[in-house]
């Protein structure tokens, strides 16, 4: 069962805003009965100022469906379209009070139907346009690669789980998983990118490109640090690198082990350090 | 806690009064080992015997030596199945169906990751297999059959004696999961050629963490759980003495109750699905109605979804179930509903009822009245709602 907050109790079992506005200046449709989950948002906007007059919503899914549906419309109502558009689903989820991780997509349904419908009152049909720019990665779900990477980005997403979670993209027949995987890697091998040349490569003294420096790390990993943990039946495997940052999830008896930032600090940073970089940091995932 | 109309009866039951007053002894003052050469532990040996012999007469079996006692249908399930295929080495094919519980599916796809060839059976619409294709897919290779007796699902019940009855022709050993089953549907295992049977106590008010496995004598045998000399080595592990005892109360009960599971209950269930019916528009029962066990219904409501219709019943104090994604914990729908091909309309709004004998007229009265309201103001939420309905 899921463990949801009495925000999203409450707005699931009184939901405000239940309905369709008869003549809306927006309207806004996403998700669809296959899919699990849709929700049609309707608006009344003051064509003067672009203020949302009033919106309702219809929602085909699950109560955090329902409920992040509603926390929507309450929340943009009275404001302006391009206050209103500054909503992230973040903020829908905050606003309930958390969703469950694996519900987090419910959070993004309401941004998208938002946006939806604001390009509609602009006149502009954003789907049409964009289709072609973008590649169906989920083809179980429909996702994009657009929507993927908007996501990883705007929630500092770190797994094919998390991506799962947020857009649906992989929670199918799950065959996408290895282009999911490489859309992480890509974003998060631009950022550590961007991050190297901000701190002026000071980081990079061996004048190793980021792939050579992955590889490095990996292969200190594998030759240093796995053998030794091994002998107590436990184990690690890298997550992602950013910048100076490598994370790190431990496997095996290492999980649990009171010892785990002991481990961590003096024996597979110290390595790294040695056989890397003197500046780099292990930071543990935990799923 | 207030109390509840229960209708989730399999996915768990209440233990019942009888069952835990025969249990108290052994969590209490009887606490001795039936191993130890002392009377105070080896004199409990026999109340384990005594219990066997009750699982035996349930299953209409002549030996009850052929029961062996485990934590559940999981591990009886994984038993059967890691026995066989370690009792056959040379042999690499498994047949089995698409819409098995996971406790079979899981270790199916596990062997295939071992180079096992995994063939799952398809069902039709109303959830029934093909018997022609079953015979058309066994091979020399084929090791084993293991194919649910009745989905927990749908209630929908295979033509067990059948398929017991192909297996053996061709020599191939048959396993059946008959969680689902057991106290529902009579069994005479003398006369039905099933290899290996699995058992659950919570499904049928015993207490979880409690369940059998039918070996049929002649049957080859390799123990998953490896250790002592318990269930005749079949079975490892210090005997789980007072779920054993209750476990074979629970099937003297079954025993004696079977004429009310399959007239009162049926009558209750079947009164429940027709009244859904005939109240709310746009439903309809998933699976054969002709072959199903007579506690089980499952019900689809077009255009809402699962999840929300069981928190909206569970707020009125009513239990049920749901094959929709959202209660899955995944993203997609009940694997028995999609290889049945159940509606998109329908599918994320499939629930399930499931009775027991403790569920009386005034409960499935009350879940009558209080569902078409629930459903009524989903459907003024959905979008799908209200025009698609009146647009027929």
């Amino acid at each position: 069962m899921w463990f949801y907050s009495d925000k999203v109790q409450e707005l699931f079992k009184n939901p405000k805003n239940v309905g369709e506005i008869k003549d809306a200046d927006a309207v806004g449709e996403v998700g669809s009965i296959i899919c699990g989950d849709a929700l049609r948002l309707t608006l009344k906007i003051d064509k003067k100022t672009d203020k949302i007059l009033d919106a309702k919503f219809q929602t085909f899914g699950c109560a955090s469906a329902i409920a992040s549906s509603s926390a929507l419309t309450e929340m943009i109502k009275g404001k302006t379209i391009d206050e209103a558009l500054r909503i992230t689903n973040k903020d829908i989820a905050e606003y309930l009070g958390g969703l469950p991780e694996e519900k987090m997509h419910c959070s993004v349904m309401g941004m998208e139907a938002l946006e939806a419908a604001i390009a509609n009152y602009r006149g502009v049909s954003v789907k049409k346009e964009n289709v072609s720019e973008e590649k169906i990665i989920c083809n179980c779900f429909s996702v994009t690669d657009k929507k993927i990477i908007r996501a990883i980005e705007e929630n500092r997403l770190k797994t094919v789980e998390e991506v799962t979670n947020f857009t649906k993209a992989g929670g199918g027949c799950g065959k996408c998983k290895p282009e999911i995987e490489k859309l992480l890697k890509e974003f998060w091998e631009k950022e550590a990118g961007k991050e190297i040349s901000l701190s002026q490569q000071s980081t990079n003294k061996r004048g190793l490109t980021n792939l050579e420096r992955i590889q490095l790390i990996q292969d200190t990993l594998e030759r240093e640090i796995r053998p030794q943990l091994k002998k107590d039946s436990g184990d690690i495997e890298l997550v992602d690198v950013e910048g100076n940052k490598v994370y790190v999830r431990l496997l095996g008896t290492c999980l649990g082990c009171p010892a785990t930032s002991l481990t961590l600090k003096s024996f597979v940073e110290l390595k790294l350090k040695e056989f890397v970089d003197r500046d780099i940091i292990v930071e543990e995932v935990k799923e | 806690m207030r109390s509840v109309v229960y209708v989730d009866n399999n996915a768990t039951t209440k233990v019942a009064p009888e069952v835990f007053e025969a249990m108290r002894p052994f969590l209490t003052d009887d606490y001795g080992n039936p191993s130890s050469m002392h009377s105070f532990g080896g004199g409990i040996a026999k109340y384990i015997e005594d219990a066997r012999v009750k699982v035996a007469e349930l299953l209409g079996a002549d030996d009850p030596r052929e029961i062996i006692f485990t934590s559940g249908g999981t591990e009886s399930d994984n038993t059967a199945i890691m026995s066989t295929v370690q009792s056959y080495p040379e042999k690499k094919h498994i047949i089995t169906t698409k819409v098995e519980h996971p406790a079979v599916l899981n270790v199916c796809k596990f062997l295939e990751g071992k180079g096992y060839r995994v063939t799952y059976l398809s069902v039709d619409e109303q959830g029934m297999l093909d018997l022609n294709e079953l015979k058309s897919v066994i091979g020399k290779d084929t090791v084993l059959i293991t194919i649910m007796h009745a989905n927990n699902e749908t209630g929908v019940i295979f033509p067990i004696e059948e398929i017991a009855e192909i297996a053996r022709q061709r020599g191939i050993v048959f396993h059946t999961d008959a969680v689902q089953s057991v106290g529902k549907v009579a069994f005479k295992m003398t006369e039905v050629p099933v290899g290996l049977l699995s058992v659950s106590g919570h499904k049928l008010h015993a207490p979880k963490g409690i369940g059998a496995l039918y070996v049929r004598r002649g049957t080859r045998f390799s123990p998953l759980i490896i250790g002592g000399h318990q269930e005749q080595g079949r079975r490892g592990g210090t005997e789980n003495v007072a779920g054993i005892v209750g476990l074979g109360v629970a099937c003297q009960l079954a025993k004696k109750s079977f004429q009310e599971e399959n007239i009162r209950v049926k009558d209750l269930r079947d009164r429940l699905e027709r009244e859904i019916l005939k109240n709310i528009p746009n439903t309809r029962v998933n699976g054969a109605t002709s072959s199903r066990l007579p506690n089980t219904t499952n019900i689809g409501f077009e255009f809402v979804e699962g999840e929300a219709i069981l928190l909206m019943l569970d707020a009125e104090g009513i239990a049920a179930s749901s094959g929709s994604a959202c209660t899955s914990g995944s993203l997609t729908p009940s694997h028995v509903l999609r290889a049945m091909v159940v509606p998109f309309t329908f599918i994320q709004g499939s629930i399930r009822f499931s009775l027991s004998r403790y569920n009386t007229e005034e409960e499935i009265e009350y879940v009558i009245n209080k569902l078409p309201p629930i459903i009524e103001r989903l459907r003024e939420i959905s979008p799908y709602g209200k025009q698609s309905l009146t647009n027929r």
